[in-house]
Formats: C-alpha cells, structure tokens, sequence
C-alpha cells in the first residue's frame, strides 16, 4: 500500500515535470513579447528593455524555468502576475473557491440526476421513461454549454428575473463593498451556472450508468442472486450498483479533477471569476506566472483526485490490489 | 396436445407438464421451450441432454421463474403440488435458494467478484432463515468443509477471484446446498471446468445426493456426465421432449435417431477416425421451425411423414415406460439402436 502510494507519487512528480516544462516550451514559442505588453502600449524600446529585465525574460527560458521550480519549491510561490504584480498564490487562491463551487455543486447536481434516471433506464429499457431519458441525453450532449448558458441567461435571468443573470456572491466572507454576501445569495448566483455546468455531464452520465447497469443486469451474478432468492431491491444495491458503478468512479473524478483547473465556458458567460476566467485572461495579456500557477493548480488538483480514485477503487473491488 | 406421461414409480417432487416458453423479439416469437413435461423424483437425478440452444436451460430458468421479462410461459411445474408457474413473485423467491436451489455453468462469472465468499454464502442464508449473522456464518463454514474446500475457516474470507474455477464450482455447490433443498437444478456444471476438476464436481454431487437425498436436475451436453449421474434422461431437441427414458434403457436402446446422433458423436479413445462424427446440419431456427418433425431435415431416417406431421411423445414398442417422438418402425428402431451403439463401443 505504502509502495503503491509512493510510486504513485514519483509518477505525479515526474507528469508534474513534463506538464509544466511543455507549458513553458509553448509560451516561449508563441511569437509575442510578454515584455512589450506588460510595458504598455506608448512605452519606449528602452522602457521595454528595462521592463524584460524587471520581469526576469532576459535570462534563457531554461534559466528562468528553473528559476520558477526553485520558488515553487523553496517559497512555495508561483511568483507575481506580469500584469498586475499581485501574487499568482493569492490571485489563485481567490478563483479556486469560485471554481470549487461551481464544479463540485455542479457535480452532485448532475450526480442527483444521472444516477438515478440511468438506472430506472436501465430497468426498463425501451420503456417511455427510458426513451425520453434518451432523448434528452442526445439534445444534452449537442447542445453547445455556451448556448444552454445564454439561453438560460436571457429566459430565466433576463426575461422571467427569477434568478440573478451573472455575478459571483462569496458565500463566507464577501470582500468589502461587495452588494451581496452568505450562503443564501451564493446559492442564488449559482443555480444557473450549476444547472448550465451540469447539463452535458448529466447527459454523459445518464447513458453511461444506463449501460452500466445494463451490463451488470446481465452478469451471471446477479442471475446466481435471483436464484438465491434475494428481491429485486437487494439484488440492486447489494450486487448490481457496487459493480456498475466502478466505472463511474473514475469517470467522475477524472471529470472533476479536469473542471476544478477552470470551467471555462461556464465560467465566462456567468461571470464568475474562477480560474478558468483567469485563464483566459492570463492567456490574453501573456501573463506568464499566471498561467503556470493555474496550471500548477489543475495538474496538482489531477494528482491528487487520480491517487483518491485509486485509492477508493481498491476498497471498491477486491480484485485491484495496490502493490 | 398433452403428451403421453411416464408411468412414474412414486411421488413426484417436481412435476413439469406441458411447458412452453415463447420468447417475443423483434423479429417474431421464438418458442425455446415448447411442450416440455417430465418429472423428478425425491432423491433422483435427471439428466436433460441436448445441443446448445435446444432449450434445456430455458425450461430449468422457467421453472424458477428467472426468464427475462419478454418470456410469456404457460403449462405447469408442480412443486409438491404447487404451480410454480403461478406462484406469486414472494413465494417464488422463498423457493429460490430454499427449497430449489441452482448451480450454473461458469462458476468464474457466477460469483459476484466484489464480494467475500463469505458475505456471498452468509446471504443464501439470511435470506431464508432468520438466524444470526454468526450462526450464519457456522452454517457457511459448514457447507464448506462439506464441498471439501481446505481450510475453510481461512478461505471464508476471501474474494472470488483469489479461488480456481473447480473451487468455485465448488463454493457455488456450498451455496446451493446451504439451505438444504429437496431439488438441485446443475445447468451445466461441469461446461466450464478441466476434465478432472469435472469427475471431481460430479463424484462431490453424487456424495452430497446420497447424503442429503437431494432431487437433482442435471442440464448437460455431456452424455458421460448423464450416464454416470443420472437415473432419467430427457434428450431434448429444438424446444421439445424427443426421447425421455431411464438411464439404462437410453444408453441400451435409444429409440430416436437424435439420440443415436448424440451418441455416435460421442469422441472414443483410440478410434481410427480422423475427424469426429457428427450430426449433419445446424439446429433449426425456433423463430421459423421446421413443419412436420422439427429433426426430419438433419435426420437421415426422414421419410414423407415426417415432413408434414409432427410426432408425439409416444411409449416405445419395447417399454412403456421409454417414450420417444418419432415414426420410424420400431425393427428399423431396434436395428439401427444396436448399430449405433456397437459403432459407440468399437
């Protein structure tokens, strides 16, 4: 077990490497001077001179990868924006929360739904319950998550002023000056950014736990069950679900380990300022501590769910040993 | 159509009686079982031979009430005088796994893999008996020493996956007889498992019979197995009953040509032959059965009657007590019995 851990773990420093020395490799290709726009638009050749030493870009891309690993180890900072010199550590550790919110609310919204539409699917295939279900699954998974987000926007926020259209409500302690605050209107700020997150992994999830479970309803254990004598009910949750739902484990926690480093369309369209707005943003003015921060974030974040998902799995199914 | 019935020699612990099976697909229906009826005996094996496909499994799955929902059945199988068939969904679990238990083919896929042995045998239990967890867990144990797993104490905890198939077979046998049932139903039990692990499986069901007094179903392809288990034979053929005799009297003169098919399809050691004899032609399609006898167009006897009337189940001319489904002569019977068999033994 403890071996297992451990070389699960050099495995992650090693993928943590490669992730990050790629990143540096493509920033550095992408022919645009970081230095020119963090200098501004009117500053002079010598300005811009200077600015590039400042910011440390007139050392070799080695020397300054380097230079990023040693903080990162040593201080355990991601060093300041290029931008707006504010710490990449603070500036992440405002977004996360944000992104937090939205991926794992989302998560057990879609997880509320898919599970149990996938298996009264699965209990009655064809059924009209199931051939809806269907339906709804293909339009879920076609549907653009930009445009479910706009129409909800427009419909549910714009036109029917059920729900606030955008904006992000700290839910513990809001900044100072913010006009909202507390769980109640966090909660309101996220119903239609949950729901918009949510549809296509509800989609995703309804046909994959509908199959599942349809497999696992042909396995000839579940026969040998019946035959023992046990109820349907039991024959579900004692042998059908454990065995479906292996799969669905690592999906949902590859799928949310991939969405905590920036729901991006989401994100975007409702305004929150989580990391994947800062992405973008970072990505837009070359700020290049930022993007290796948030990148830092979501490669940890990927580490870190995989080892719980193994972890679990093997408390799940006897059959993996962790050795 | 009733079938002519054995003269049977005591009371009938299981009595099947004209039952059918109708499969609706999108293709039209499929009847996999169509006017099946025989009987156990307390004590007593019965061996159901036949191809793959032929229904054998079906009319067992039937009777327990386990056929998918696109299954209409009709005909009866009367347990101590009860309709299974018309039992309601609570009482036919109460007979699952209590007073008529299964073991099927592939004990590898039988097992569910996430759980223990233990938890898994602990479960047949509890299900039927209202004891303790600990008192069920001395029964498991129990049962497990009796199928001869070594050191069961140890094992009870273990997962399916850590077990060899024979001992698989084995813990599924454990399972099957932990609340001690009158009928066992064997779909196959030895399909799955190495020549010897099988002589191992059958000679421990045999122990266990004659111990307990056991009914059992022996659904099988493996003729060997029948002749050494088995006290009646049903040889079964596209959803019917074509020859149903004692044990003897089938291997000593089989009265249907399908069964002749079967036995001289059987592999001999130290044959010349360079290819294995077999019976010619595919099983028929159920969807679309042949009119007529449903073996006439593999059967090499088939003549004009055969194609446009369909034989009953009929006592053969040497024993009433021997029923078979075909029209041949009973000369042509005989001849052909003593061919077949003295090709088998040469």
């Amino acid at each position: 077990m403890y071996r297992y851990i451990a070389r699960r773990l050099l495995w992650a420093a090693v993928m943590f490497l490669a992730v990050t020395v790629i990143t540096y490799i493509i920033f550095f290709v992408i022919p645009a001077d970081p230095a020119v726009l963090a200098a501004g638009r009117s500053a002079r050749p010598a300005d811009v001179v200077r600015v590039r030493h400042y910011l440390g870009l007139d050392h070799s891309v080695p020397y300054q990868y380097g230079l990023f690993l040693k903080r990162l180890v040593v201080d355990q900072s991601l060093g300041r924006s290029f931008v707006n010199r504010r710490q990449v550590n603070t500036m992440i550790g405002e977004a996360a929360p944000v992104t937090a919110s939205l991926v794992i609310g989302g998560a057990i919204l879609w997880m509320l739904l898919a599970v149990p539409i996938g298996i009264l699917s699965a209990l009655r295939p064809r059924s009209l319950l199931d051939r809806t279900a269907m339906v709804f699954v293909l339009i879920g998974i076609s549907m653009p998550v930009v445009w479910i987000g706009l129409v909800l926007q427009y419909s549910i926020g714009f036109k029917a002023g059920l729900l606030p259209n955008a904006g992000y409500c700290d839910m513990i302690n809001p900044p100072q000056g913010a006009d909202c605050g507390g769980p109640a209107d966090w909660f309101r700020h996220m119903i239609l950014p949950w729901t918009t997150f949510a549809i296509l992994f509800t989609a995703i999830y309804v046909r994959m736990i509908r199959s599942n479970v349809m497999d696992t309803l042909g396995e000839d254990y579940v026969r040998t069950a019946r035959a023992k004598g046990a109820p349907e009910p039991r024959v579900m949750s004692n042998h059908v679900m454990r065995n479906a739902m292996l799969p669905v484990v690592t999906m949902l926690g590859m799928d949310i380990a991939i969405a905590l480093g920036g729901a991006i369309f989401t994100e975007y369209i409702f305004g929150l300022p989580g990391l994947g707005r800062l992405a973008v943003q970072s990505l837009q003015n070359f700020d290049l501590p930022t993007i290796m921060g948030i990148v830092v974030f979501s490669t940890l974040c990927i580490i870190v769910l995989n080892l719980f998902v193994d972890i679990l799995y093997a408390f799940i199914d006897p059959r993996i040993r962790l050795e | 159509m009733v079938d002519v019935r054995r003269p049977s020699s005591g009371d009938a612990l299981l009595d099947v009686r004209n039952l059918r099976t109708y499969f609706r697909t999108d293709d039209g229906v499929v009847g996999a079982v169509d006017g099946v009826s025989f009987t156990v005996e307390p004590g007593k094996t019965l061996g159901i031979v036949g191809e793959s496909g032929c229904g054998k499994s079906v009319t067992n799955l039937t009777i327990m009430g386990l056929n998918p929902k696109t299954a209409v059945v009709s005909g009866e199988a009367l347990f101590r005088g009860e309709d299974l068939i018309k039992a309601s969904p609570k009482r036919l679990r109460e007979v699952r796994g209590g007073e008529i238990a299964m073991i099927f083919q592939d004990p590898m896929t039988s097992l569910n893999p996430v759980h223990s042995i233990g938890t898994q045998l602990v479960e047949a239990v509890v299900l039927h008996r209202d004891v303790s967890h600990s008192q069920a867990r001395a029964r498991a144990l129990e049962v497990l020493n009796e199928v001869g797993i070594p050191q069961a104490a140890r094992r009870l905890d273990d997962y399916p996956h850590q077990f060899s198939g024979g001992m698989r077979q084995r813990v599924m046998i454990a399972m099957a007889l932990i609340n001690n049932p009158s009928v066992l139903i064997a779909d196959e039990p030895t399909t799955a498992l190495d020549v010897t692990t099988q002589a191992q499986i059958v000679r421990l069901m045999e122990a266990l019979q004659k111990e307990y007094g056991t009914a059992i179903i022996m659904i099988t392809h493996d003729l060997g197995v029948v002749a050494e288990i088995a006290d009646d034979v049903v040889v079964m053929y596209a959803g019917r009953v074509v020859e149903y005799a004692q044990v003897d009297n089938l291997f000593e003169s089989p009265r249907h040509p399908y069964t002749w098919g079967l036995l001289g399809s059987l592999p001999r050691l130290g044959a010349a032959a360079e290819r294995l004899v077999q019976i010619p032609g595919q099983p028929p399609s159920l969807l679309f059965p042949p009119k007529g006898c449903r073996f006439h167009p593999r059967c090499a006897y088939a003549f004009g009657r055969c194609r446009v009337e369909d034989p009953r189940l009929m006592p053969s001319g040497a024993s009433a007590d021997h029923l078979q489904a075909c029209f041949l002569d009973e000369e042509t019977k005989a001849s052909e019995a003593a061919k077949t068999l003295s090709a088998a033994l040469a």
